[in-house]
């Protein structure tokens, strides 16, 4: 018995709606064998994991705190995936995106006046944006891959900000402790409801950045162009549109996002620069930009998910004692099942038995 | 033996009421077919009326939804192309799968299962083809090879497998009418030696000559088995289309028309873009308000490259080199060339005259946006949905484009309906100069008649069409000068009146492309 992908001659509207759940539902139940053969209770474990953290008000905003950066991030490498630009350094350009927008508080920290917030997000943006377009630059000149280098320079990235913090900018009065000074009350990006939660503007942006994206994306010149150059680069170029200019224009969105998310983060969740202050949000986004296939409001919801996989991984870990490469191992799950569950969108599966006797009968020689 | 005496009463091959159907569309409707021990059978019908589909069940890469074939009078199931060439059945594919970078042998050893040594191959294979009079060097490599030479390969590796029925899928239209005849006298030495072939093409004539019965599909179904011998060109096209194909109607241009040039190409020179591509070598040509002009030639000879030069999908250094409606239009990319009012149809349809994953709309907006970017985009570069469904749909009922769904995807377009489209996404505009790269490649007799007719229409209403095309009895039937374009040269166009098919074949086949003495003649 042999098992063949076929083509569908159109793609199936019953497997579009149903892969989601399809998906969740298989990672929950491989989830539990993977616990149980850890030797937990599958069912505290998941208990743990998908609901304990949504029962408390706290934690909701915690939820947001993490949501923030992968729906962020996710949004721009919506552009970058549709328009077929592999950039899977989102985590060096959200990096960077912090360092650029630290530069004030850390090195100008007299300079306290309400416009440093504003120019820290910009410069964050930026930060974001001119990293990224280093593998553009280097796919459209010279046509190297995009996913080699931009995956490279997020370790360049994370070397260059560890030595930052642990010399010319680490803290004067810190004890020695690699980190930046605390930001001042200037550079802090405010909690929306402070009363109740930590949760900051961070969140806001996010989700005013998928409406924009996605609407972008929808109703506009530009994200036609985007999905024309993504599916067939030759009809994009007799279209008239140039593949070389959307390389740029993808990766720049991309960074930008992705730097925004960065010193969002710093400025809103942390108020410092430290070596690893990242949990891999960049190459989570990645996750989160499939899971939402590739649409900017489904990155929404499937950044919330993810989110929750972050808090639930922890709460795991302190309640059930799991270790924190079982959560990457299980996020990875997620991914593997719902891109599996997408391949049944265009593709039936079919069963075909070996060939045997019959072929032989008739042939002759 | 008495087994053998047994199945070779029966008919080769027999088909009874083989159905496909893909979601709500028969595509197969209970086929019927019967091909005997050395015949050539002639499957005929339009496009999407079901041959590729049946081709496919046959040979093994489909699943019938219902129905049998019986192979020798014995009932099989076909699981996959390699069991097909187990049973006997060979298949030369319209559009080949041939590596260009390695040689024609290890082309052939690819598609082997067995562990043959390349020198066994080669030996073969010159042992075939010199048997069937397909000349051919083993070790030459394909890229360096013709399209007729590359055919001939697809052939010989399909002897290889000694079959007992071969399918050729529509295989002189890639050839010149001389490449055309020698395959025609391989085939009869194949009949002669008791194979048998199912020839589908759409090309009457041909049939009509070399064909001993004809199956016509319509819709999916059998429309009627015949002898095509006894049958008119005209009467099987009736069949096919189930009405009678309105014959092209080309008048001569009006004798008094300003003869304006609208299209001009002074010189035009390009560097092969890859190691299999051809260089263009200073091409002279000017195509005149009212006319079309057509150009013949062999595929792979230059016309794909002189399609991208004139589109501006390639960009020429000296703006004088390609001039638009009087104007220097050399430095324009696409868009500023359709601004200029010059619209382009290219070769492929799918991937590169339309995005096969996006709807028809879609596609309408894909070669529209600048020309057309007051009635379809609005402020912010917002698109304007309903506006072009609308447009959409207009050119859909113009051009008699027949899908199965209200806005589909161009992928689930037969190639002649989405043709149609593609077509008319241009006419629509009514555009002051069309230029288009095979109008009508693997479109059915009544479509290609609505298009030639839209084409002729075009240029007698005041606008100047260049046709690319190598189909012959269509630059006959569409142009009022047909040039020949030969590894990348092009020769003088020849008024239709003073062209016969011998001429432009041998231009086709290399012989005197002469350029230069042309330079102010205009067709």
């Amino acid at each position: 018995m042999r098992i063949e992908l076929v083509k569908r001659p159109q793609h199936s509207k019953l497997f579009s709606a149903l892969s989601p759940f399809l998906a969740f539902g298989l990672t929950i139940v491989a989830g539990a064998v993977l616990f149980a053969l850890l030797g937990k209770n599958p069912a505290t474990t998941l208990y743990y994991y998908f609901i304990d953290p949504l029962t408390e008000v706290w934690s909701l905003h915690e939820l947001a705190i993490k949501a923030a950066p992968l729906i962020l991030i996710a949004v721009g490498l919506s552009v970058c995936f549709l328009s077929n630009n592999w950039n899977i350094g989102a985590e060096g350009q959200f990096l960077m995106g912090a360092v650029a927008g630290s530069m004030l508080p850390v090195l100008f920290p007299e300079f306290q006046f309400w416009i440093v917030l504003p120019l820290m997000l910009l410069m964050g943006m930026a930060g974001g944006a001119a990293y990224a377009a280093i593998p553009a630059f280097l796919k459209v000149r010279f046509n190297t891959n995009e996913i080699l280098t931009s995956l490279m320079l997020v370790y360049v990235a994370q070397l260059f900000l560890d030595w930052l913090v642990r010399g010319p900018w680490r803290n004067p009065a810190g004890f020695n402790f690699p980190e930046t000074r605390n930001f001042h009350s200037y550079a802090i990006l405010p909690e929306i409801l402070p009363d109740s939660g930590r949760a900051h503007w961070g969140f806001v942006f996010a989700l005013v950045a998928a409406l924009l994206v996605w609407f972008l994306l929808s109703k506009t010149l530009k994200g036609f162009e985007v999905k024309v150059l993504g599916q067939s680069p030759r009809a994009g170029r007799f279209a008239g549109f140039s593949a070389g200019r959307m390389v740029i224009f993808a990766f720049l969105v991309s960074g930008a996002l992705a730097g925004l998310a960065g010193i969002s983060e710093v400025s809103g969740a942390i108020g410092q620069l430290r070596p690893s202050f990242s949990p891999g949000y960049g190459f989570t986004a990645i996750i989160v930009a499939f899971l939402g296939r590739l649409n900017p409001l489904g990155i929404v919801a499937a950044g919330l998910v993810l989110a929750l996989t972050y808090l639930g991984g922890e709460a795991a870990q302190i309640s059930v004692g799991l270790s924190d490469k079982v959560v990457r191992a299980f996020q990875g799950m997620i991914l593997f099942f719902v891109l599996a569950c997408d391949t049944m969108i265009h593709y039936q599966i079919r069963f075909v038995r070996p060939q045997a006797a019959g072929a032989g009968e008739t042939s002759h020689v | 033996m008495s087994e053998q005496r047994n199945s070779a009463a029966a008919p080769l091959l027999e088909v009874r009421g083989l159905t496909k159907v893909f979601g709500q569309l028969k595509a197969c409707d209970a086929i019927d077919l019967t091909i005997a021990r050395g015949e050539i059978h002639a499957l005929l019908g339009e496009n999407g009326a079901g041959k590729s589909t049946l081709v496919k069940m046959l040979f093994g890469s489909l699943e019938p939804a219902s129905g049998e074939i019986l192979w020798k009078g014995e009932p099989v199931t076909v699981t996959s192309p390699g069991h097909a060439r187990k049973l006997g059945i060979g298949m030369v594919f319209q559009h080949f799968s041939l590596f260009d970078a390695l040689t024609a042998a290890e082309n052939i050893m690819l598609s082997l299962d067995d562990d043959t040594s390349i020198i066994e191959i080669a030996e073969k294979a010159r042992q075939l083809s010199a048997a069937y009079g397909l000349p051919l060097d083993p070790y030459a490599l394909v890229g360096d090879l013709s399209v007729g030479e590359r055919q001939r390969i697809e052939i010989i590796r399909c002897l290889l497998q000694e079959p007992e029925l071969i399918i050729l899928d529509e295989p002189t239209s890639v050839l010149t009418p001389q490449e055309a005849d020698k395959l025609f006298e391989t085939l009869e030495r194949l009949r002669a030696e008791g194979k048998s072939i199912l020839y589908i093409s759409h090309r009457l004539e041909e049939v009509k000559r070399m064909c001993d019965r004809a199956t016509v599909l319509r819709h999916g179904k059998v429309v009627g088995h015949c002898d095509p011998r006894k049958e008119t060109a005209a009467s099987l096209a009736r069949m096919m289309v189930g009405n009678d194909v309105q014959a092209v109607v080309r008048e001569a241009p009006a004798a008094n028309a300003a003869r304006q040039p609208l299209l001009e190409v002074r010189g035009l020179s390009r560097q092969p873009a890859g190691p299999f591509s051809i260089p263009l070598r200073d091409i002279w040509l000017t195509v005149n308000a009212g006319e079309v002009v057509g150009i013949a030639g062999v595929a792979g000879n230059g016309q794909g490259e002189f399609f991208e030069a004139i589109s501006g999908e390639v960009i020429q250094r000296d703006a004088a080199v390609v001039r638009l409606r009087g104007k220097d239009a050399g430095r324009l990319d696409i868009s500023g060339r359709r601004l200029a009012g010059a619209a382009f149809v290219p070769e492929e349809r799918l991937g590169h005259g339309a995005a096969p994953r996006m709807k028809l709309s879609e596609n309408l907006l894909l070669s529209r946006f600048k020309t057309d970017a007051k009635a379809f985009l609005g402020g912010l570069g917002l698109i304007r949905t309903p506006v072009i469904a609308q447009a959409a749909k207009r050119i859909v009922s113009e051009m008699d484009v027949r899908k199965s769904a209200e806005d589909p995807e161009a992928a689930a377009l037969s190639g002649g309906n989405l043709q149609k489209f593609i077509i008319g996404r241009e006419l629509d505009r009514k555009p002051a100069v069309m230029v288009v790269n095979q109008p009508t490649w693997g479109v059915d007799a009544g479509a290609a008649a609505r298009i030639r007719q839209a084409l002729i229409d075009l240029a007698r209403s005041g606008s100047a069409v260049l046709v690319i095309s190598q189909d012959l009895d269509e630059l006959f039937e569409v142009s009022d000068a047909i040039a020949v374009m030969h590894d990348g040269q092009l020769s003088a166009p020849i008024p239709v009146a003073d062209a016969t098919l011998e001429r432009i074949g041998l231009l086709m086949g290399g012989a005197d492309v002469a350029h230069g003495e042309h330079h102010g003649e205009a067709a």
